[in-house]
């Protein structure tokens, strides 16, 4: 269910490395806790982020949701297509539905997220 | 936690459950804005068991609620359901319910909140006394479902001997549904055509399962609780807790249509007349936000350069496509057209008072 090759947080947004830049979006499981995601909320190339800073905002017709920087660094393109598609989140979380592409500041700042399999128990612990 | 009767048909089917005044309910199944246009264009199906039942049945049970509500039961036949509110004696909610008259002078039921249910008994219970009836909380033994949108009559009437043809907005009558003993009205929560469906039958999922099997090839879905709102308030339809409560009266809720001074006393009339003499200092009004961004439940609300009250209800509405609110507004800034600001996080969004409600189906 959850791609090995992305890095996880607790606040449910995933990274993948991308040579010098991380791609950020977030879970399948955010997603589902959302519902039908109808705004997104994007920043501007160019913003310098530091891990755990708010990003922008995800809303769905129930609730919004704050999107966290899970590694410092710069944005460096968000993903336009959200404008118009938000559902893109919905569909295909891991892939079309992107939210950030960072110039990545600190690579061992990964090593403090978590590996596919860990994030999948955590979910487990949080489902119960 | 308490349960449906239902609950384990809403998990077969994929529901994420949540919990609701004390029941686990189904918030959605397939998405609430899938489910929110089903109702507006074919049907939906909702298990809203966890709504409150209350019968008052005595020789004074018409007097007791004339007293108890500002609406004019008076004027229903057996058959015939209204619109009203339990008021405080300042002219405020207890809650607000349907009125379905059983048997004239002597017995009505009360369909109230599930968040207030418990309330609701108490406050009727107590100020029952005077009268000669009884009043009896049946809530835990009835299931209700709701069959609501254009095709509900089309879906539901190969399931049930009772001419549904025949059957008037806000009438019900007693017949089988697939089998089994009910009592169905043509009301509804949502702004469509629709039925609600009671029993007191242990197996309802004989019910839902019959409609399910008839509407599907229909496009009907089930409902959850999301999709409840947001139908209820496109339709600008109250909901307790949020756009009326005891702090709230009912003329600054905009429902003085259920307010019937004539009728003879009722607790929070002296209150409301009052206040309609001198004039509303604030009234409930709909709105939509004109910039990016939903409004919602608490965000603060500016006006005049101050704050001057925050959101009652607000959501993206899935059907007018718009992110709608509701909010009680001094009165100088209730005209349509009046636009004011809502707070969300570090943003202040344009907002604009406009006509209610949000949607209105057409009527055949």
């Amino acid at each position: 269910m959850y791609p090995d090759n992305l890095y996880y947080t607790k606040d449910h947004e995933w990274v993948k490395l991308e040579g010098d830049e991380a791609v950020v979006g977030i879970t399948d499981f955010a997603q589902k806790q959302l519902g039908d995601i109808i705004y997104v909320d994007l920043p501007q190339p160019g913003k310098v982020l530091e891990a755990r800073q708010a990003i922008g905002s995800v809303e769905s017709v129930k609730s919004v949701s704050d999107v966290y920087s899970p590694v410092s660094g710069e944005v460096v393109a968000a993903n336009s297509e959200l404008a118009q598609t938000p559902d893109l989140i919905n569909k295909d979380p891991h892939g079309q539905g992107w939210i950030v592409r960072l110039k990545i500041k600190d690579k061992s700042e990964l090593n403090n997220l978590m590996k596919a399999a860990d994030y999948e128990k955590y979910l487990e612990g949080l489902e119960h | 936690m308490k349960k449906t009767r239902l609950n384990a048909v809403h998990k077969e089917a994929g529901a994420r459950m949540v919990e609701f005044a004390g029941f686990e309910m189904p918030v959605e199944y397939k998405g609430i804005i899938d489910e929110h246009l089903a109702v507006r264009t074919r049907a939906g199906l909702f298990d809203v068991s966890h709504m409150g039942e209350i019968i008052v049945e005595g020789p004074e049970a018409l007097a007791c609620v004339q007293y108890l509500t500002p609406n004019d039961a008076g004027k229903l036949a057996p058959g015939q359901v209204q619109y009203t509110a339990l008021t405080t004696p300042e002219g405020t909610f207890v809650d607000d319910m349907l009125v379905y008259c059983l048997s004239v002078p002597d017995k009505y039921l009360l369909v109230v909140n599930a968040a207030n249910t418990d309330k609701d008994f108490a406050w009727v219970k107590e100020k029952a006394a005077p009268f000669r009836v009884f009043v009896v909380n049946r809530s835990d033994e009835h299931s209700q479902l709701a069959l609501q949108g254009p095709l509900a009559q089309e879906i539901l009437q190969p399931l049930t001997e009772l001419d549904l043809g025949q059957m008037k907005s806000f009438t019900f009558a007693f017949g089988k549904v697939a089998g089994i003993d009910c009592l169905v009205s043509r009301t509804g929560y949502t702004g469509e055509d629709g039925f609600e469906i009671y029993t007191l039958a242990e197996n309802p999922e004989v019910i839902w399962k019959a409609i399910m099997a008839q509407g599907t090839p229909k496009g009907l879905l089930p409902v959850g609780l999301g999709a409840r709102d947001t139908l209820r308030l496109e339709a600008k339809l109250m909901l307790y807790g949020n756009d009326i409560s005891d702090k709230t009266t009912v003329l600054e809720a905009d429902l003085k249509w259920i307010v019937k001074f004539q009728k003879g006393d009722f607790l929070g009339k002296a209150v409301l007349e009052k206040q309609l003499q001198e004039g509303l200092k604030r009234k409930l009004v709909g709105f939509e936000v004109l910039d990016k961004g939903i409004a919602r439940p608490h965000y603060p609300v500016f006006a005049g350069g101050r704050q001057v009250s925050e959101v009652c209800s607000g959501t993206f509405a899935p059907y007018v496509k718009k992110a709608i609110g509701l909010v009680y507004l001094p009165i100088e800034y209730t005209e349509i057209g009046t636009e004011f600001e809502i707070g969300v996080r570090d943003r202040k969004l344009k907002a604009r008072v406009i006509p209610t409600p949000f949607y209105k189906r057409e009527k055949k």
